[in-house]
């Protein structure tokens, strides 16, 4: 830690008088100590209460010796935030930043000032857990069954869900929820009209392969020649087509299919809704509602379905309830469907989704209202149509006869080449479907001005645009009073956004009052601590956030031309090769979206790998009992079967038990998926043996990077034995959660797996993978969060990662010491120590109290905490991972918390105090209890809600009672109710 | 100790007759999978989830069971009962053919918390081969299993 000048030892140097070195001065280590949340002094008392004299002999004694880097990352850092970010910034200087016309999915727009501020930019947003805890969830909650509503009102459906990660997998969800609903269950085919973008093709295409389902890519007219169970169109189609779907839906109801409509939210403001036309399932992407393309995402995509589906719908859906008070509450709904999914028929691994993305689109929606909406697509529209019709008098006639933002024109080779090379003078990126430029698209957007209207006819038509005028083409569009482009069978009649929220707050203080309403009933990291086991909600430091607004991150088009984002691309490699050296593998790829989706794609690569070698006979994933539900779902759904293994008293993998199943199953194992430290917190020590076993007798081991904060610069996935794994960028690389989502999870792989990543059908990666087909809609995922863990990575260097997985060991032994006389702490490792995280088992209170795990969650709410983990991986406990950004000041109000309560439950286990009314029973407790006349209760008020005495200078609120999740999961709600119910 | 209570199981059928049975305590049967099976008269039975599985799964908040006529095979999954904790397979415990639903228990889910093993019975079956019910476990075994497993 040489370069790490210390606040306290700046003093002492100044004592002794020893004049510090220019060096110590500059102090490029000063990140390490905003990160982290315990100074040195605080470190020492710590570890005495654990009785370790240093972090090095902490981590010696947790860490097995076989498992331990014999030498030090090799990264370049730390540097002070300012050096990262000039650096960052001269990366990307020389990028071009043309404008896109490419559409696909993708396109400008524009986030309202009072959005960007106030919530992309606002950590009371971006800090927040997704909101498995309603009562301290309300306001994102409310704006979530808002975005349901939204997607409602657009698509005419009847149940919303509240975001997937990409309008590709959401067309692959779709085909996955028609498989399973579908009447026609005789059909293995699903059939993708070739008018879909080719990225959702791609993606589709992969998904289908692990299902084992046959599809069919090819004009719609000839799906009646196959046997389908489920279609998927694009309205309007790729090439800007506006087509009817209503035949092509009936005719594949008729065969017992699916209709899977592919659809963009602003064209519905103008376009007959899918749901008007017998669409079963509606799915899109609400980027362009307010979003930035940032190079491919974050962005919400939508997943709409009719009434019967409901139950098949895949990721999180909003519910109203009610709480104990009898007053409305919003929850997470069917949460069995995501967070225990069935392990032996899941369909769906999707778990974290893009709610900081779905609420920007919502709230961008209730800013313009319904009027707004409406003007927005029909300003795009009206310049698309005098765009073709200047075109059409000057002898251009575009392809598609009926459009509404989008334009196909072709052209002869040389006229096609001039026009692209006038795009290019002219800055202009249009969409290039043959290399030799015959085809070209054009897509107009809310950022779209006459200007540039002018600027494409000179593009496409060269000197035959110069008598051409917008406003001239204008009048004579409203002369005629048609909605040309739009043909009659498909304009919208139908209302949307009628609800109040959406027209309620148009004005910039109105919005501004709402979004810090909102943002004041939830919990998020700028209020408290959040403990989340297997979560690593640590800091999210504002310098990392900083970069990715900036237009050279923010504003490409994920399509561009390679040479157009060198620096954008350079930026992906040197945080590829960053995460290669931390996790001790050859390659990493950027494309998988989410954890879930890296578990995806790791073991795609390996099945793609094992068939390589003439291995397809390999189709058992082993999957330790402990392990997170996605891990079977994900194994599902590249067609292996899951075998369980089982887990010893301790909680590690029982290696007799492996070795049974492997003597059993030998030939047949393609993977074991793995998690280290194991869900239970702890460094398994037989972790090697473990790899060395499956790889002996000829299977790939798969390592869950969710606790990856445990390991980092201390082992690495690659050195254990691991084949591949994925590294969630928002637990141990600080992505923020965004209230649940956006996320990244990248997976590394060894060398012999490099052939068999996801590649992408548009803009390949260049690499010696080309031809594979993606995961993700976006060749990098989620491109413009990349530049928050490239800082962090560059920020703390070798050193500050050392020691914040040092300190992240050292804070949850520290609380697994300081609890640990009150409440058992259920797993340890030989030495009784915890990796970073610890569980807390309630079980025996349950029988002493008849206290449970929530209603220790539920009171913790009162003393302004967000709940630990519940019942994961053990019912009944709460398991606890602190993270290093928290002080030793924050862990002790926790702890204080948590041993308050404990001589709570014993007042019960006494007798003081009822069983059934009390204050962990009553918990949470709102304004509204303390208000009523004559408190009956056999508690204070005062214990009620300022149960300690630092809550009085910093309190929060629940806006609600406990919420009832029985009521909510049985009558099923997810749109948002009369304004009139909230009084 | 619920299973030495229950003396009486009351099935109401689409016609709206009753059929009163008396219950011997041990002759339901049960699963490893905590269905229980009575056997009824002509070879058809009647399944439902123990008392003991729906503790464990809590409030019950949907139930998706099968069409009558569908042919199942004995430890195929043949029905969902979803929880505010955990959505769960309900696998046949015998082979067969489904004959009748209870339909109550889809629009009022809480009868599976309130009565697993009367009102809150799952689905009626004709049996492929009713020697398969020898093969599965007494009451009073059950209940060991399942008591030495949390004990």
């Amino acid at each position: 830690m040489s370069t790490i000048l210390h606040f306290r030892n700046w003093h002492e140097s100044r004592a002794t008088s020893k004049r510090p070195s220019l060096t110590q001065l500059e102090h490029a280590g000063e990140f390490i100590r905003r990160h982290i949340g315990p100074d040195e002094f605080e470190q020492q008392q710590m570890l005495s209460q654990i009785g370790y004299d240093s972090l090095e002999a902490l981590v010696n004694a947790t860490v097995p010796a076989n498992i331990r880097m014999a030498r030090a990352l090799s990264l370049t850092g730390p540097m002070t935030e300012s050096a990262a970010l000039e650096k960052l910034k001269s990366l990307v200087a020389d990028d071009s930043l043309m404008r896109s016309f490419i559409g696909m999915g993708y396109y400008p727009s524009k986030t309202p000032g009072v959005i960007q501020r106030n919530v992309l930019e606002n950590p009371g947003w971006y800090t927040a857990y997704t909101p498995y805890q309603p009562e301290i969830s309300q306001g994102r909650l409310e704006c979530l069954l808002n975005f349901q509503q939204m997607i409602l009102d657009m698509t005419a459906m009847d149940i919303a869900n509240a975001s997937l990660l990409d309008e590709a997998t959401a067309a692959a969800e779709g085909m996955a929820l028609a498989r399973r609903v579908a009447t026609n269950r005789a059909s293995n085919t699903f059939f993708v009209d070739k008018r879909c973008f080719p990225q959702t093709i791609d993606v589709v295409r992969t998904r289908a392969r692990g299902f084992g389902i046959d599809i069919v890519v090819d004009d719609i007219g000839t799906m009646v020649e196959h046997d389908v169970f489920g279609v998927l169109l694009q309205y309007p189609g790729s090439m800007g087509q506006v087509t009817d779907p209503t035949s092509s839906i009936e005719a594949v109801h008729a065969q017992g299919g699916i209709a899977v409509v592919a659809t963009d939210l602003l064209s519905l403001a103008l376009l007959k809704p899918p749901g008007e036309m017998g669409a079963d399932v509606v799915v899109g992407s609400s980027q362009r509602f307010g979003v930035p393309m940032g190079y491919g995402g974050p962005h919400a995509a939508f997943f709409a379905v009719r009434d019967a589906y409901k139950r098949a719908v895949p990721g999180r859906i909003i519910g109203v309830s009610v709480d104990s008070r009898g007053k409305v509450g919003l929850r997470m709904a069917l949460q069995t469907r995501e967070q225990h999914i069935r392990r032996e028929r899941a369909n769906s691994n999707i778990c974290t989704s893009q709610v900081l993305l779905a609420n920007v689109a919502v709230l961008y929606a209730m800013y313009h209202g319904p009027e707004g909406i409406r003007r927005i697509a029909e300003r795009v529209h009206r310049l698309t149509s005098i765009l073709a019709q200047g075109l059409i008098d000057s002898g251009l006639v575009p392809h598609n006869t009926t459009w509404f933002d989008t334009l196909t024109l072709h052209f002869d080779v040389r006229d096609g080449e001039a026009a692209m090379h006038r795009a290019k003078a002219a800055g202009i990126n249009l969409r290039l479907d043959c290399p030799a430029g015959t085809q070209l698209g054009v897509s107009l957007d809310e950022c779209t001005t006459t200007a540039d209207v002018v600027r494409l006819w000179q593009v496409l038509l060269g000197d035959k645009a110069s008598s051409l005028c917008v406003e001239n083409l204008d009048a004579k569009i409203v002369a005629h009073g048609v909605s040309g482009g739009i043909p009659a069978e498909t304009v919208r009649q139908s209302s949307y956004l009628q609800h109040a929220f959406f027209n309620s707050y148009h004005s910039e203080t109105d919005m501004m009052r709402y979004l810090r309403r909102l943002e004041g009933r939830d919990i998020a990291l700028n209020h408290s601590m959040i403990a989340l086991g297997s979560c690593t909600m640590k800091l999210n430091a504002a310098a990392e956030m900083t970069p990715i607004l900036w237009p050279e991150f923010s504003q490409p088009h994920p399509f561009v031309p390679l040479e157009q984002v060198s620096g954008y691309v350079a930026m992906i490699a040197d945080l590829e090769s960053m995460l290669a050296e931390i996790t001790g593998f050859h390659t990493v790829s950027m494309q998988p979206n989410s954890g879930a989706q890296g578990e995806y794609a790791g073991l795609l690569t390996i099945r793609k790998y094992l068939d390589s070698i003439d291995q397809k006979q390999r189709d058992i994933c082993l999957i330790p009992q402990s392990a997170h539900g996605t891990n079977p779902a994900s194994a599902q759904m590249i067609g292996m079967q899951v075998v369980i293994v089982e887990c010893d008293e301790d909680g590690n993998i029982d290696t007799g038990d492996l070795r049974e199943k492997i003597a059993k199953f030998g030939p047949r194992v393609a993977a074991l998926m793995l998690t280290y430290p194991s869900t239970h917190g702890v460094y398994e020590v037989s972790v090697k043996e473990v790899c060395q076993m499956v790889h002996a007798c000829g299977g790939q081991v798969y390592m869950d990077g969710a606790n990856m904060n445990a390991q980092v610069a201390i082992t690495r996935p690659g050195d254990i034995g691991a084949d591949v794994a994925h590294v969630n960028l928002h637990k141990t690389f600080c992505i923020p959660h965004g209230g649940g989502g956006p996320g990244m999870g990248p997976i590394g792989v060894k060398k012999h797996l490099v052939p068999f990543l996801p590649d992408h059908c548009v803009v390949s990666s260049g690499k010696s993978w080309i031809g594979n087909s993606a995961v993700s809609a976006a060749p990098w995922g989620s491109a413009s969060i990349l530049p928050i863990s490239w800082m962090y990575i560059s920020m703390m260097g070798e050193q500050g990662l050392l020691r914040a997985t040092q300190v992240a060991i050292l804070n949850a032994n520290y609380i697994a010491s300081r609890l640990s006389d009150q409440y058992p702490i259920l797993y340890t490792g030989n030495k009784g120590l915890v990796a970073h995280e610890c569980i807390v088992d309630l079980r025996a209170l349950k029988e002493s109290s008849g206290v449970s795990d929530e209603d220790v969650a539920k009171r913790l709410m009162d003393f302004g905490f967000h709940a630990p983990t519940m019942s994961f991986p053990v019912a009944g406990t709460l398991m606890i991972e602190p993270t290093e950004s928290e002080s030793l000041a924050e862990l002790d109000r926790f702890i204080d918390a948590m041993l308050f309560i404990r001589e709570e439950i014993a007042a019960i286990e006494r007798g003081d105090m009822a069983r059934d009314n009390n204050p962990l029973k009553n918990a949470p407790h709102t304004l509204a209890d303390i208000m009523d006349e004559g408190w009956n209760k056999p508690y204070s008020k005062a214990q009620a809600v300022f149960p300690l005495p630092w809550l009085h200078e910093n309190k929060y609120w629940p806006p609600v009672n406990r919420i009832n999740n029985v009521h909510g999961d049985r009558v099923l709600l997810c749109s948002c109710p009369d304004t009139d119910v909230y009084r | 100790m619920l299973l030495f209570v229950i003396k009486n199981l009351i099935c109401r059928t689409d016609g709206g007759y009753e059929i009163i049975v008396t219950i011997q305590v041990g002759r339901l049967k049960y699963a490893k999978t905590h269905e229980w099976v009575r056997e009824e008269n002509a070879g058809t039975a009647i399944v439902g989830i123990s008392a003991h599985a729906q503790s464990l799964l809590g409030d019950v908040v949907f139930v998706e069971l099968p069409a009558p006529g569908t042919c199942v095979k004995r430890q195929e999954s043949i029905a969902v009962i979803e929880s505010v904790k955990a959505a769960s397979d309900v696998y046949a415990p015998v082979s067969g053919v489904i004959l009748k639903v209870n339909d109550d228990v889809v629009n009022s889910p809480e009868l599976i918390n309130e009565s697993p093993l009367e009102r809150g019975w799952l689905f009626s079956m004709q049996l492929d081969d009713a020697t398969e019910l020898d093969e599965l476990m007494d009451g009073e075994v059950y209940q060991d299993e399942h008591d030495s497993a949390f004990s």
